[in-house]
């Protein structure tokens, strides 16, 4: 297993955020989270990446134990995040934040060919590249921070949302882009509210409640789940 | 009619539209040109400025600008001790983006530890020479940013300013009581830097201030150099990642708390050694020296001028100096008495008019307005 959760719990201040999570996440594979609003998939995407200390339980990735490893050097060892709410560095340009994405890398050579390769993936991020990351649309700066973070070349891709907000057409746009990298080599781990695109794209999925792992399986067991397509789906 | 002359909206596309604003201004105009014409140009300025003490010789505009209530040369150097402080409180809040309340405090470690090396006054009986006391004096100030900053740089934001202005007051009030530190005695005959003219006299006396503020001037060009390859290498990169958004520089791979850290120190460094020219000059400090007003004003130089912008600190750290003293010695024509008296009435209607007019500061950093912008899309309603 390239990722292992085991009895994760996260608290912020008294309150409780996780209340035991386990999971894996396998080499190759696109899991999926999903869940509903305050379900805790942001914060597990968090204590994946070491911007908060989880209170107890263990967090191993490729075979060593990160519980307690600091963000930066989870960056080294090939856990990459494309956050919340997108996380751009407004005053720089696209090229600048890409170039930030590959900031725990020296190799000039390498880094030239993934910023090729991001641009291939996202044509639209050549157009913009000497605009600063302010002034982009809500869909341009999803695929900034997509490309920002396959630039550390990453084992784990972590994506927090990256639906959110966007029009139909990109949705459908950015999952396939999503599939595609996956299918490049890189391991996904997906948070979601849109469930239906998730589990139609996703290997495996678990779905998340206040805090709990409720149920998993594989991308279809799920998406044909009465109770899951029932809270998630929005199919009754 | 000015209307007439403006071409027809939507005849130029907005990406081919180039006039002096777009592309870059003053700044931009002057990064396009050859390397040897910005040395040049450069070096002018320089000369210049070295030349300032004997602006009131120049007809008509000197008697305008030179100060009259205080002699020229000591406002100046005045001036370059608070540009040094604005160009190191510049690195903190400017490309760090972390808000320090109390800056003063490391002006004060810087000339504290002069005068407890060099005075007669102090404990230590050492009474070394100021230029040996220099390398201590920085020494120290760095360890106190470092100190201060270990425990304090979890903090974010206005936790991380109220922190810094408790530090600032509590070296002030320990300087007050403390035996050692002597409060408002103070400690005197702390000596001038070294060197003396051909026939024996000191270079650096009581009487003409030209000299400091050559000094001055020499350091400040020396911290612009260093600061300008600082921002401009990967610790530079760290702290613009930093300031505009901490969390996403970490999941990046920045390890923030050491570059905090770094910004910190350095500024502290800047701003001990602020403190140390001070006491070089004035022979003479006391507890009253360091008062909190003194970290507010800096900082309000470095917004005033353009946070993040080398050189709208400076221009922001000569103002905050130079106005007070530029209104000592007139006559106000109501009250009949000195202006001087006015000089923070004055001062806040300048800020307000600023503020207002050219919010990111006189000479702004672009980033930085755009990070302004970026932040007041959060706060807007969704």
């Amino acid at each position: 297993m390239l990722l292992e959760l085991q009895d994760v719990t996260l608290l912020y201040g008294r309150i409780q955020a996780l209340h035991g999570i386990s999971m894996t996440v396998g080499e190759g594979e696109i899991v999926a989270l999903i869940g509903a609003n305050g379900a805790g998939k942001t914060t597990t995407m968090r204590a994946i990446s070491g911007l908060r200390p989880v209170a107890q339980g263990s967090i191993r990735f490729n075979g060593e134990d990160i519980t307690k490893m600091r963000a930066d050097l989870r960056v080294v060892r090939g856990v990459s995040q494309s956050p919340e709410g997108r996380g751009i560095f407004p005053g720089m340009t696209v090229r600048e934040n890409l170039e930030m994405g590959a900031y725990t890398r020296r190799n000039r050579a390498e880094i030239k060919e993934d910023m090729d390769r991001a641009f291939t993936l996202f044509p639209r991020l050549k157009e913009r590249e000497k605009q600063v990351g302010g002034t982009m649309s809500g869909g341009e700066q999803q695929m900034l921070a997509v490309g920002r973070a396959l630039m550390s070349r990453p084992k784990l891709l972590l994506l927090d949302e990256p639906s959110m907000g966007l029009a139909p057409m990109l949705i459908q746009q950015i999952f396939d882009i999503i599939v595609e990298i996956n299918q490049q080599g890189t391991t996904v781990l997906l948070v979601e509210q849109n469930a239906q695109q998730a589990l139609s794209r996703a290997h495996r999925a678990y779905v998340l409640e206040t805090g709990r792992i409720v149920k998993s399986g594989t991308g279809s067991e799920l998406l044909h789940d009465p109770s899951v397509k029932d809270a998630y789906l929005g199919v009754a | 009619m000015t209307t007439t002359e403006t071409p027809p909206t939507g005849a130029v596309p907005a990406a081919e539209k180039k006039n002096w604003r777009t592309s870059g201004g003053v700044r931009g105009w002057f990064g396009r040109q050859h390397w040897a014409v910005r040395t040049v140009l450069a070096l002018v300025f320089a000369a210049v400025a070295y030349l300032l003490p004997y602006a009131g010789d120049v007809p008509v505009l000197g008697p305008q600008i030179i100060t009259e209530g205080i002699d020229w040369p000591s406002a100046l150097f005045n001036m370059s001790y608070y540009v040094l402080l604005a160009l190191g409180l510049n690195v903190v809040v400017g490309f760090a983006g972390l808000l320090d309340l109390g800056y003063v405090g490391f002006f004060a470690v810087g000339a504290y530890t002069v005068a407890m090396l060099t005075s007669p006054d102090s404990v230590l009986h050492t009474e070394w020479p100021w230029l040996a006391a220099i390398p201590v004096a920085l020494a120290i100030a760095m360890l106190s940013g470092l100190i201060l900053g270990w425990p304090t740089l979890r903090l974010r934001g206005d936790y991380l300013a109220i922190v810094t202005l408790g530090f600032a007051e509590i070296i002030r009030i320990f300087a007050t009581s403390s035996e050692t530190l002597r409060g408002d005695r103070g400690f005197s005959d702390i000596p001038h830097p070294p060197g003396s003219y051909a026939d024996g006299k000191p270079i650096f006396g009581v009487a003409d201030a030209t000299p400091y503020y050559w000094l001055g001037l020499s350091v400040i060009i020396l911290v612009i150099f260093g600061v300008r390859n600082l921002d401009r290498s990967r610790v530079g990169r760290s702290w613009l990642a930093i300031r505009e958004d901490e969390e996403a520089a970490e999941i990046m791979g920045v390890r923030t708390i050491k570059y905090k850290l770094w910004a910190f120190a350095i500024g502290a460094f800047i701003g001990g050694l602020g403190g140390v020219m001070f006491a070089g000059q004035q022979g003479f400090m006391n507890s009253q020296t360091f008062i909190l007003q003194f970290s507010i004003l800096v900082l309000a130089g470095v917004v005033m001028g353009g946070s993040g912008n080398l050189f709208g600190a400076i221009l922001g750290g000569a103002l905050i100096s130079y106005i007070p003293d530029r209104l000592r010695g007139i006559e106000d024509p109501i009250f009949h008495t000195d202006l001087f008296g006015f000089r923070f009435a004055i001062f806040g209607l300048v800020i307000i008019a600023i503020m207002i007019f050219r919010p990111q500061g006189l000479i702004p950093s672009r980033r930085r307005a755009m990070e302004l912008k970026d932040r007041e899309k959060e706060v807007a309603p969704q």
